[in-house]
């Protein structure tokens, strides 16, 4: 993975100075709450609503074991034990106090982290598949380009103000595991004809009040221009962006109104004029970017493990969590291992300072000192050998770890919603708890296959419930939490936008129109079908039928 | 109100010279009226890329922040630097905080109408020592450094 050099280290630790200062000034009244506000959204500090939450940027959701017992330490030391990963592979402490809050950044600077534009109408941390690197479906390792991002936009002089957040995705894989159709610019590296990589630029996609599935603007890219041209989109939306509503300002709407074709016109005839002007990296440069991201020394090994084979016709446990929790590994005899942090009854992406360092220790001893964040709130050791998968899974239960969910109907995306979040209408994690608990069975679970269910509090849609193939949106009716229900939506390569129902439910109606939406489904499935098929097949009509009868 | 400007890597008080402001489109619809202008006030809505005039004549041009958090005025000065090649004083006027200097000379502004102390501004520019992306300050990004020291090791 990738490592500072002095220059990284040097800035990292002259932002933590410069927030010290800003926080001190803010402390002694010489800043008021409103002039601190912009300043402190720059290093990732909001005020929530009982409390300032910190949220800690993952580079494309790259972790080292070191840099996980520093979250671990960070939970520790200054919250109260836990930390909770985003839908954007970051990480947030709920509880930090605001006079903590430099020291907490140096702690991170110390293992080469920070919390730099991981909020703020800027280019926020850049995110990736978390399977990089690691996937056989995949072209080539993406994060270089997440990285040379990442350099490009931190502290972007031009592009720090923009008329909103700015939300870029990296895929190098037809299975997209990174939404990128739903990012304000979403980046698919794929071989064109002659075989050469380039990129596939999307841009315009978006969840919050009005969603859109990106569009293409340029087919393909070449990698050696990627900022070039980043740089061309960036400038048309700063000058170009909605900035007299907050609802209109985002990239999408800008996209939309002008429609895909001569958006792109638009950057194109930017582009022209500032390609080969000095904004692409040079080759020297890219080139040693890319060889941090060297594969690892895997082991020349058979695929079939014995001992594995062996510990599976043992356990059934063991064979249902290697069936749902683990995915094929581009090197013969290793597999990559999902973390489940949506344990039944648990608050979906919350993980406390023991399960993070017992994460670590994994890692260290079996993956490469290697540690993913998804952006469906679990982690993934990226590359372990078959023959330690049941000694990963035997440690991982003992840290309560191995819920055997991933993609399945209890691993479920919530925002933090009402219970923390000043914007919220309406309560989130209880939701995705009680429904947890109405399929606790894993076996009934596993028969059920892939089922997202994405959860958000309010229309602001952090979680994504606009591409859940079951979507929940929490809003306020009088005082009172309802929740609408959407279906059909999905964020990943066949990317959609789940329709609404019809009329909102309560809290206790919408574990029940679960449950029916499930049963229809179990009922009129065909061979293999996903629930997301069984809708697109059957289309909206009959499943809203089963869902509302004799409510 | 001070002016501050900045030259030779000091950002420093500057007396304020009489200056005879107009706007591009006052200017625009009688050039011969506002013959005598100094300084040009471009709002912060005009994309450049539609002046096709020549600015050189003045020695000041003028970019509005309305709000700090309107970021326009950023790409209008670097385009005014690195596309028409503009050599005079820009200068943010507006709403012009000790936090955005530094992104402010980046991008090309070297006036600046700043309600704060001096030496606190000074001080702010001096926050960091490289950046990583090329912009209108001439400043050689970290890639460039680090090839430069490749070489030189």
């Amino acid at each position: 993975m990738y490592r500072y050099d002095e220059f990284d280290a040097t800035l990292v630790a002259e932002r933590v100075a410069q927030f010290r200062g800003q926080v001190a000034r803010r402390l002694s009244g010489a800043l008021s709450e409103d002039e601190f506000k912009p300043l402190r959204l720059m290093n990732g500090l909001y005020l929530q609503l009982h409390a300032y939450m910190l949220r800690v940027a993952i580079p494309y959701g790259t972790l080292s074991s070191k840099q996980m017992r520093r979250l671990a330490h960070v939970a520790r030391k200054y919250d109260k034990g836990y930390g909770h990963f985003t839908t954007r592979q970051n990480i947030q402490y709920n509880w930090p106090a605001l006079v903590d809050t430099p020291d907490i950044l140096d702690d991170l600077a110390d293992v080469e982290m920070h919390a730099i534009q991981t909020s703020g109408n800027c280019i926020r941390n850049v995110t990736s598949d978390p399977y990089a690197g690691a996937t056989a479906d995949e072209i080539e390792d993406p994060r270089p380009y997440a990285e040379m991002i990442r350099q490009w936009s931190t502290f972007h002089p031009e592009f720090s103000f923009l008329p909103r957040k700015f939300k870029i995705a990296v895929t190098a894989s037809d299975h997209d595991r990174a939404a990128v159709k739903v990012h304000d610019i979403g980046l698919r590296l794929y071989p064109n004809e002659a075989g050469e990589a380039g990129f596939e630029v999307l841009v315009g996609g978006g969840l919050g009040r009005t969603p859109y599935v990106g569009h293409v603007i340029r087919r393909f890219l070449p990698k050696e221009h990627l900022l070039s041209y980043l740089e061309a989109i960036l400038r048309v939306y700063n000058t170009q962006g909605r900035r007299d509503n907050l609802y209109k300002a985002r990239i999408k709407i800008l996209v939309n109104s002008e429609g895909a074709d001569r958006f792109a016109d638009l950057v194109e005839a930017e582009w022209t004029k500032i390609k080969g002007r000095g904004v692409d990296l040079p080759a020297e440069e890219a080139a040693r970017i890319r060889a941090y991201f060297a594969p690892p020394d895997f082991e020349d090994l058979s695929d079939r493990s014995e001992k594995l084979e062996a510990a599976r016709a043992a356990d059934e446990d063991f064979a249902r969590w290697l069936r749902v929790n683990t995915k094929p590994h581009k090197a013969p005899g290793y597999a990559i291992v999902n973390i489940s942090l949506k344990s039944i009854g648990g608050v979906p992406g919350d993980i406390s300072d023991m399960q993070m360092e017992a994460v670590a220790d994994l890692a260290e001893a079996y993956s490469f000192d290697e540690i993913r964040a998804t952006h469906e709130q679990n982690l993934v050791l990226p590359h372990v050998k078959k023959d330690d998968l049941h000694a990963v899974w035997s440690a991982l239960g003992g840290a309560g770890l191995a819920t055997a969910n991933i993609g399945l109907v209890s691993d479920i995306i919530a925002c933090p919603g009402l219970d923390y979040c000043t914007l919220a209408n309406a309560r989130s994690i209880p939701i995705a708890q009680s429904i947890a608990e109405r399929f606790a069975d894993l076996g009934v679970q596993e028969d059920l296959g892939e089922l997202k269910i994405k959860i958000s509090g309010c229309i602001n849609a952090c979680g994504h419930h606009h591409v859940g193939h079951i979507g929940i949106l929490g809003v306020d009716k009088k005082g009172e939490e309802f929740y609408q229900i959407t279906l059909g939506g999905s964020g990943a390569e066949d990317a959609s936008l789940g329709e609404i129902a019809g009329r909102g439910l309560s809290s206790t109606q919408v574990v029940d129109a679960v449950e029916k939406l499930v049963g229809f489904y179990r009922g009129n499935r065909q061979d293999g079908e996903r629930f997301l098929d069984t809708y697109r097949r059957l289309g909206a009509g009959p499943f809203k039928e089963a869902l509302y009868e004799a409510a | 109100m001070k002016l501050l400007k900045l030259a030779h890597g000091r950002l420093l008080p500057a007396l304020e010279e009489a200056q005879e402001e107009v706007s591009l489109e006052d200017w625009r619809a009688n050039p011969q009226a506002h013959a005598g202008a100094t300084a040009l006030v471009i709002s912060n809505d005009v994309p450049l890329a539609d002046v096709r005039c020549d600015l050189s004549g003045f020695s000041v041009i003028v970019l509005d922040f309305p709000t700090f958090k309107d970021g326009r005025a950023y790409s209008q000065a670097r385009l005014l630097r690195e596309r028409y090649a503009y050599t005079g004083e820009i200068r943010a006027r507006g709403e012009v905080l000790r936090d955005q200097l530094s992104f402010m000379a980046r991008c090309g502004f070297d006036g600046f109408e700043f309600a704060g102390a001096a030496g606190d501004a000074e001080a702010a520019l001096e926050e960091f020592s490289f950046a990583y992306q090329p912009a209108a300050d001439g400043a050689l990004p970290v890639c460039r450094r680090r090839i430069a020291a490749a070489e030189a090791a």
